[in-house]
């Protein structure tokens, strides 16, 4: 069992809530038509995109899903900059030339969410060959959803890594469906994890909705890899409550398993847990929950209040 | 450049020795690929590296095209500055989408916060007897691509110089090699500094009467009927776009307002071809009102290359095509 310090705790909580509510808030802006385009939320699944990055040491890397929004905050992005690109605004991550699909900060190690699913496994491994060349004893952990382990590039990298040793960690958010396409539909198998076994590397399955399991494993794994080890595949089991994108009206699956799911949300579990075994006070949590809620008003009142991209950047950045 | 400063070499030793060069300038860059180490590489680029740079450096990697192109990317937007052979140009197909939709756009959709410097190396052409799917010239499908580079030299010293600017590059450079040059030989810069700036269309053969555009094998084609041409008192100019994409327009359309007369030709099929650009580019110039005769496209016919040696040549422009074009345009027919 690894040790979680007060201050860690605290971090935790805040930036599970402040995911929750970020996501919350850019549902809402899409319902009201300020915010184009499409999203991908996580909404359900926060323990597994802030857990994981919380495990990450200083230095180390990620490469974010298509539904990267609790990632990235888990990983330290600031939200008003977040915010800002989910708006389009010049102020954003990418001055608004990616929007919420490719929320990027290669500065500080986050190699960007990505638009195709499955495109960050090789991308992963080419980051991960840079730490390894360098001898930065750096790791990258690549996230991707459960439909994105059915692509080739999935297999091409998972055996890459194991044949290279690379120090990478690939994180599955398992969340049942690929779109609409439950996975029973679309994967023969039990666990995601299983796959770990064809390119002989460590395998876990994992409880996504449970914050420690996540923390916990991803640490584990992480130190794995960074002992130059070579690569693990995690899959973490959860959900999301939204449907797969703005356009999707949920004909596939029944509301009744939404709701079975929604009694085990990772927001509350870690809540619950906070409350059993008094580590904080109600008052404490309350002002977490409220200083994260607070920190997103303060996101989109940054992003409205931001500057369009003028006109005569469209031709920039095309070439170095 | 004193001759006293080159050496004769083939086009595939110019190549190895530009890769050579920057290795041993800048221990950032990296090669990899299949088959590259112990066997030298399919067509024997990279003979000999393996000693010299060790495995660290030469990486073998599985079939897996996928996997070398977004290693490459992946590993060029941290810092290292990888060099990818593709076995043969038409196995892309099976790495465009790191290419595509990860290399070429990830500067420009996160706003200018990356680098991507990447040089992917890949042998093209027919001509080797090897059919449809080891025979390809597909450089249109990445001249479509914001954000990428496509060079192809056609000579030995343009090998040399231009691998080395592609590898000094900070974008993803597709290299197109020509397996039919592989054994051609010329006179090589031997200065570790010489490049060839990416983004310069040259001209390979002054004249006045017709401008030829053409790269690769067929620009060799071209040069062979322009000095049998020669002979009958016709000057044609010949031009090399080095770098297809972004291609330099200017000396193009500078020569044809100067000849009015214009032949493009690549061996890539015809339909969507780099000569279409090229031309459509000409008439919306200011060169379209010196033309005196319809533009000629030479292009490789709209089939898969065939096997059968004498369908195979049949398939692509050849010398005497160039020839008829001139007297086509110079109404000498």
């Amino acid at each position: 069992m690894i040790e979680l310090s007060e201050e860690l705790l605290l971090r935790m909580y805040y930036k599970m809530n402040q995911a929750r509510y970020f996501e919350e808030k850019l549902d809402d802006l899409v319902a009201k038509g300020q915010v184009h385009g499409t999203v991908h939320l996580a909404i359900g699944q926060e323990a597994s995109g802030v857990m994981a990055c919380l495990a990450l040491e200083e230095g180390d890397l990620v490469s974010l899903s298509h539904r990267g929004h609790a990632q990235a905050i888990g990983f330290g992005l600031d939200v008003n900059l977040m915010m800002a690109e989910c708006l389009g605004k010049y102020t954003g991550y990418c001055k608004g030339k990616g929007g919420s699909m490719h929320i990027a900060d290669l500065e500080n190690g986050n190699l960007g969410a990505n638009g195709v699913v499955g495109g960050g496994f090789n991308l992963s491994c080419g980051a991960a060959l840079t730490q390894k060349y360098h001898q930065t004893g750096k790791v990258v952990l690549c996230f991707a959803g459960d439909g994105a382990t059915n692509e080739g590039s999935f297999h091409e990298s998972l055996n890459l890594a194991s044949v290279w040793k690379l120090p990478v960690v690939f994180f599955i958010e398992n969340n049942q469906y690929g779109m609409s396409n439950p996975i029973e539909n679309h994967m023969n198998i039990e666990n995601i994890s299983d796959r770990s076994e064809a390119y002989n590397m460590p395998g876990l399955t994992i409880d996504g909705n449970d914050f420690l399991d996540v923390y916990n494993t991803v640490t584990k794994a992480l130190r794995y890899a960074r002992a130059g080890k070579g690569p693990v595949l995690i899959e973490a089991k959860t959900y999301r409550y939204s449907g797969h994108s703005k356009s999707d009206k949920q004909v596939y699956r029944d509301k009744r398993e939404v709701q079975e799911w929604r009694k085990k949300d990772p927001v509350l579990k870690m809540k619950e847990y906070l409350r059993e075994n008094r580590i904080f006070t109600e008052k404490q949590i309350l002002k977490m929950e409220e200083e994260a809620s607070l920190s997103i008003e303060q996101a989109v009142e940054f992003a409205k209040k931001s500057p369009q991209p003028q006109l005569n950047t469209i031709l920039e950045d095309v070439y170095a | 450049m004193k001759t006293s400063d080159m050496t004769k070499m083939t086009y595939r030793d110019a190549i190895r020795l530009g890769i050579t060069e920057e290795m041993r300038l800048d221990r950032d860059v990296i090669f990899l690929g299949e088959d590259i180490g112990v066997y030298g590489g399919a067509f024997g680029v990279s003979k000999g590296l393996l000693e010299e740079f060790g495995e660290e450096r030469i990486l073998d990697t599985p079939i897996s095209e996928g996997a070398i192109v977004g290693t490459a990317v992946g590993a060029a937007t941290t810092g290292l500055r990888p060099v990818c052979e593709i076995m043969f140009m038409d196995f892309i197909t099976l790495g465009l989408d790191a290419l595509v939709n990860q290399g070429a756009k990830m500067r420009y959709m996160f706003g200018g916060q990356c680098r991507v410097p990447m040089v992917l190396r890949l042998p093209a052409g027919s001509g080797t007897g090897a059919a449809a799917q080891h025979s390809q010239s597909l450089e249109a499908w990445l001249c479509h691509v914001p954000g990428l580079k496509v060079v192809t030299p056609s000579t030995p010293a343009q090998a040399k110089g231009l691998i080395k600017a592609a590898i000094r590059d900070n974008n993803p450079v597709c290299f197109i090699e020509h397996k039919m040059l592989y054994d051609t030989v010329g006179l090589v810069p031997l200065d570790d500094e010489y490049t060839l700036e990416i983004g310069k269309t040259i001209v390979e053969r002054p004249g006045k009467d017709v401008t030829i555009v053409a790269y690769g094998t067929t620009l060799a084609k071209a040069i062979e009927a322009a000095e049998f041409l020669d002979e009958e008192g016709i000057r044609v100019e010949i031009l090399n776009p080095l770098t297809l994409y972004p291609m330099d327009m200017k000396p193009i359309i500078e020569s044809v307002i100067k000849t009015g007369c214009l032949i493009v030709a690549h061996e890539a099929v015809k339909t969507g071809g780099v000569g279409g650009e090229i031309v459509a580019r000409v008439v919306e110039s200011e060169a379209f009102d010196y033309l005196t005769a319809p533009i000629i496209r030479l292009g490789g016919l709209d089939v898969p290359i065939p096997f059968n040696q004498e369908l195979e040549a049949a398939a692509v422009p050849q010398r005497n095509d160039f020839v008829h074009g001139v007297y086509r345009l110079l109404n000498r027919e």
